[in-house]
């Protein structure tokens, strides 16, 4: 996502130094300390060792004794490892369904037009505007009727209602790129249009797959009510519904082994991001664009 | 027929659309319209519900803690969206700056908005504790503070606090959307005026506001759903509490529907959102379209 204006200096050469550290450099070294802070914290929580954790006395942002102790308690001791291969599972699987239904809707309404395709448009914005906090109540009644409560299926069926407007929406914005010429002509060397969709219109669609994917990814690795509400045992929890609901006992809160628990969740999908960012944030502002 | 079927748009169209169809008319659309047709039914977890008209909503728009959690709700979003909007376009704003490491900044800032909102919420749970918050450690050896502060347990405390980690969740959203914006301004426009002489303030107020209107528009639109029908932070961090203070509908609905089974209950609160969600989209789609119309936009 290269702006026009990227390597055009504009007039901020017109400033001096000590001006731009006055109104820039300080204001947004201020906005990236409270950003990051949070996560500064929860990696020093998770290796300070416990007696640091409830003093009041010792400097707290730091620690002279590290321990991994909550990581070998996290990682040995609780259903953690299973919550994260749950999370693995519902994410990939249910990015792979969605993508898949996505790429063939955002195709027809695209680029086969066929009668009806606009309301079709239409109706899959709308339905990315419906909130997953207005829908989970009915939702798990039918879940239930389905014979999926407590299943990791029942979270594979139900993520895709707002994986698959978000993606769609996404690729008809990259299909719209592709210039109609590229399929005429393969039309005319008589082509079918499957032909068209798997070698042409794809691979010329990578980016916005791989922007596509990656966002149905973070977003299903997020998912907090559904999996909240359509899963009650142990075993079939993700990473952050585990985190929340299991490793908090009673009025001792392990402190340690919590924020051990929200930084090794938090790890995958932030490693996944470093390598996409571009694609991500593409992905993010394409989206808003349309 | 599979030749055919290969050359006529509309069947090869339905063909296509049909995965998409299934998934999001049966386990989108007819949940939306069964959450309505619960609202008005007596249904709880087990048992099939009675038609009962009105009864659940003129129950709940009397209920003292529904028309709290509607407070907290418009509060939450009022204050959490404005404040997002004003940080968000400020931090856009120094990102379009001629930067050193610009795109490592945009990768870093992003951070809070791509992590697991309950995780992160966890680590302000920390952040906010009674007893150990690093906050009143800090604000206690500065002098400003002689005894901790009590965030999530005193209402307001509590509501200001989850806002503020809306607010920080939110943020990163706001700026690198409206940065998009900003960054397809042309420079040519700020040379012009300010070869006519405008201020930097009037630079941004007749030249980048303008040009940004229809993205703005979209952003917070978006940011104000998100904001509305939030429950995982609230739910992760005070589980509506104390005394109800900081309940938005949507944790009151889980709260009223899932472990407390009225699932009719539930769904009647579920619904007295769609009204307010609808009235503030339009609010902030059309309001902010109609400017962006008048000022010669082609949106």
């Amino acid at each position: 996502m290269s702006s026009p204006n990227d390597d055009v200096v504009g007039m901020d050469y017109l400033q001096s130094l000590p001006r731009r550290w006055v109104t820039i450099y300080i204001p947004l070294g201020i906005f990236v300390f409270v950003l990051l802070f949070p996560f500064y914290w929860m990696v020093v929580t998770s290796v300070k060792p416990n007696e640091d954790l409830l003093s009041r006395d010792a400097n707290p942002f730091w620690t002279l004794k590290p321990t991994l102790a909550h990581f070998h308690k996290l990682l040995f001791e609780t259903p953690y490892p299973e919550w994260l291969w749950n999370t693995v599972v519902v994410s990939v699987v249910s990015t792979a369904v969605s993508l898949v239904a996505a790429v063939l809707a955002a195709y027809a309404i695209e680029r086969l037009r066929f009668q009806g395709a606009k309301p079709a448009g239409g109706a899959i914005f709308l339905a990315y505007l419906v909130p997953p906090s207005i829908l989970f109540i009915p939702l798990s009644t039918i879940i239930f009727q389905l014979g999926l409560f407590d299943t990791r299926m029942a979270l594979i069926l139900s993520y895709p209602t707002f994986l698959i407007p978000f993606c769609t929406w996404l690729l008809m914005g990259y299909f719209r790129s592709i210039p109609f010429e590229l399929e005429e002509c393969a039309l005319i060397d008589g082509a079918s249009r499957w032909q068209i969709l798997t070698k042409i219109v794809l691979p010329l669609a990578v980016p916005g797959l791989i922007s596509a994917g990656i966002f149905a990814f973070t977003l299903s690795w997020n998912e907090f009510i559904y999996a909240l509400t359509f899963v009650s045992s142990s075993e079939n929890k993700t990473v952050p519904v585990g985190v929340v609901t299991e490793l908090v006992e009673g009025d001792v809160y392990h402190w340690g082994a919590l924020m051990a628990g929200a930084l090794l969740g938090s790890l995958p999908v932030a490693f996944i991001y470093s390598f996409f960012v571009e694609h991500y944030v593409s992905g993010m502002t394409g989206s808003v664009k349309e | 027929m599979f030749e055919r079927l290969q050359n006529s748009r509309n069947a090869l169209g339905y063909v296509f659309m049909l995965p998409a169809a299934v998934l999001l008319i049966g386990l989108l659309a007819y949940p939306l319209g069964l959450g309505t047709w619960l609202g008005f039914t007596d249904a709880k977890i087990g048992r099939p519900g009675q038609w009962v008209g009105l009864e659940n909503f003129s129950y709940l728009v009397t209920d003292s803690v529904t028309q709290l959690a509607l407070f907290n709700t418009l509060f939450y979003t009022v204050v959490a969206s404005a404040l997002k909007f004003v940080l968000g376009l400020y931090l856009a704003l120094l990102l379009n700056k001629n930067l050193p490491f610009k795109s490592f900044f945009r990768a870093v800032v992003l951070l809070p908005w791509i992590v697991p909102t309950a995780l992160s919420a966890i680590a302000f749970w920390w952040l906010y504790d009674a007893q150990f918050s690093v906050l009143s450690w800090v604000l206690t050896r500065l002098g400003l503070i002689d005894r901790y502060i009590d965030f999530l347990g005193d209402p307001w405390n509590a509501r200001l606090s989850t806002i503020a980690a809306n607010v920080w969740r939110g943020v990163p959203f706001v700026a690198i959307s409206l940065l998009a914006g900003l960054q397809t301004i042309s420079p040519s426009y700020y040379e012009a005026s300010a070869i006519d002489g405008a201020t930097p303030w009037q630079q941004f107020r007749h030249v980048t506001l303008p040009l940004l209107t229809p993205i703005i528009a979209v952003v917070m639109t978006f940011s104000v759903l998100f904001t509305f029908t939030d429950f995982q932070l609230i739910y992760v961090l005070t589980r509506g509490g104390p005394l109800n203070a900081t309940h938005l509908m949507a944790t009151l609905a889980f709260q009223r529907g899932i472990p407390g089974g009225s699932l009719g209950e539930g769904a009647a609160l579920a619904t007295l959102m769609v009204p307010f969600l609808l009235a503030a989209v339009m609010f902030s789609y059309f309001g902010l379209q109609r400017r962006a119309w008048q000022q010669g936009g082609d949106k």
